[in-house]
């Protein structure tokens, strides 16, 4: 685990838990998240990540635990400090959650007018500005519906970054994109990540880019948080569920090839 | 069936207060917000524009009916020249508000109910709400003002082209004089019929609008479906509970104001 106190901490989770009826999603998950840092919060589908995130993020409210972001607690009632969080906090949602009945220009301007009193002409040329860093500028009297996948993404990342946040939370963002455009989405965080200088968490089960983009990599399994490391901790970590996420591309050549000489397999129960 | 009914009425009071926090909030939430005039422009367009074709049919085969059925009444006592009467005092006092809002309700309440739950649904009001925006400011409250700004301009609409479609029965198609049907009609309603029509259209436009507005809003909270399920019966909700709650609530408006 990490060794920063709490006064070095961006955003301090401890003890958040979720439950929806009957069904536990989160049951006490802790994470650590310094300043400047890209977090990437790893695990199996339907393993809580994104309920974590929305709970971090206050879309979701929290049964118990925690967050506290540079030492005050968010979920203490407090709306001055919850307004203050999501004034420098942004969401990437995993469907984007573009609106689909503005164009991309007023998507974008969006944030900008509901939470400052920046003048009109300056909130024009902020939000061309952020299209112009993401090569959607020639786009900006379009509809999100008549843009490609990758640039709805990266219209989803111009609304995040145009209110120059500190942190910004990324659930899912290479979803359904294919190799090249995960890289690309990648690159793209980390590379404004470097420039804006914000802190960034992320979800995500793409192990091997998230081990080349993060500075901390933290593993949520069975609603805890079972490991929070470096890379490279991560890499040499000998946490049995760390082990299985880490080598299940091994894992699945092993079974394929087990598959194809004939050899029965039991069905995995981990779906 | 004692338990039952406590656990049924406690939902119902639950959700009337939870209906009350919500437009209050919405009201409430158009003080200094920005760009409000413009969202309230785009609304009046939605509710009133684009509402226009559907008032001046129906409106228009209200009174063709009206002129019809009251001609051959009235005639059978030798009244026929109270046409314009009974045509204009039934559509202002009761018909125009009434099928005016119900027509809006399944226009543009229904619209609305579906564009607020397919927004829930595609987290596009979590995104607002992650961004500081105020979604009651962005997505109610222009929505609330251009209702109570456009029903009444719609009932006043539909009663004129209701009033019309009177004429057209009464003395194209029949053997009524026009210069009869129109000084009936003159003659026949006063500024206190008009005031009532007005207040009634605002009433419903606010309360329609507001139940579409909250049950599209809350599609996501509906335990008995998810998804696309979940805001075709938002919408249905919607449009059942308005259209009851305006007939109602002319019930009790004319009780209060005849």
């Amino acid at each position: 685990m990490t060794t920063e106190t709490t006064t070095d901490l961006f955003l301090d989770v401890r003890g958040v838990a979720k439950r929806f009826g009957d069904n536990v999603v989160l049951s006490g998950v802790d994470l650590a998240v310094p300043r400047g840092s890209v977090v990437t919060v790893l695990g199996k589908s339907g393993t809580g990540k994104s309920v974590f995130l929305k709970c971090l993020a206050g879309i979701v409210r929290p049964d118990a635990g925690e967050i506290r972001f540079e030492g005050h607690p968010l979920n203490a009632g407090d709306a001055d400090c919850r307004a203050e969080f999501r004034r420098r906090c942004s969401y990437l949602f995993q469907s984007n959650a573009l609106l689909d009945s503005l164009t991309v220009l007023e998507n974008v301007a969006l944030p900008l007018e509901s939470t400052t009193q920046i003048p009109n002409r300056e909130i024009r040329e902020r939000c061309l500005e952020a299209l112009r860093q993401l090569d959607l500028e020639k786009h900006s009297d379009r509809y999100p519906g008549q843009l490609s996948g990758g640039m709805q993404k990266r219209l989803a990342l111009a609304r995040a970054i145009v209110t120059r946040p500190e942190l910004v939370l990324f659930d899912e963002p290479t979803a359904g994109l294919d190799p090249l455009r995960r890289n690309a989405v990648f690159e793209m965080i980390v590379k404004y990540q470097r420039q804006f200088g914000f802190t960034a968490v992320l979800v995500t089960h793409d192990l091997p880019e998230a081990l080349a983009a993060s500075d901390q990599v933290a593993l949520l399994d069975g609603g805890r948080m079972c490991f929070q490391g470096t890379p490279a901790d991560f890499n040499a970590s000998d946490n049995p569920t760390v082990c299985s996420f880490r080598d299940s591309s091994g894992e699945l050549r092993e079974t394929i090839a087990a598959l194809r000489r004939g050899e029965t397999i039991q069905n995995r129960n981990d779906l | 069936m004692l338990r039952f009914l406590g656990h049924y009425t406690l939902a119902i009071v639950r959700e009337l207060g939870d209906f009350g926090v919500f437009t209050g909030r919405s009201f409430s939430a158009a003080v200094g917000s920005r760009k409000l005039g413009r969202r309230v422009v785009r609304s009046i367009y939605e509710q009133g524009v684009r509402c226009v074709p559907v008032i001046v049919i129906v409106g228009l085969f209200t009174g063709l009916v009206l002129g019809l059925q009251g001609y051959y009444v009235l005639n059978k006592f030798g009244s026929a020249g109270l046409l314009g009467t009974l045509v204009s005092l039934t559509l202002i006092r009761e018909l125009a508000p009434v099928l005016a809002a119900l027509m809006l309700v399944g226009q543009a309440g229904s619209a609305l109910a579906a564009e607020l739950g397919i927004q829930r649904n595609s987290e596009q009001i979590d995104a607002l709400e992650t961004m500081g925006a105020d979604v009651h400011a962005y997505l109610i409250s222009p929505r609330l003002i251009a209702a109570v700004l456009v029903f009444p301009i719609q009932t006043t609409f539909f009663s004129l082209i209701g009033l019309f479609g009177g004429y057209l029965s009464g003395t194209v198609v029949l053997a009524l004089q026009p210069g009869v049907y129109w000084s009936a009609v003159f003659h026949a309603v006063h500024p206190r019929d008009v005031r009532e029509c007005l207040i009634k259209a605002a009433v419903f436009g606010f309360l329609t609008i507001a139940i579409c507005a909250y049950n599209g809003f809350n599609a996501h909270r509906r335990k008995s479906a998810s998804g696309a399920r979940a805001v075709s019966a938002s919408t249905t909700r919607a449009v059942v509970i308005s259209s009851i709650v305006v007939l109602a609530a002319d019930y009790v408006i004319t009780s209060f104001l005849v």
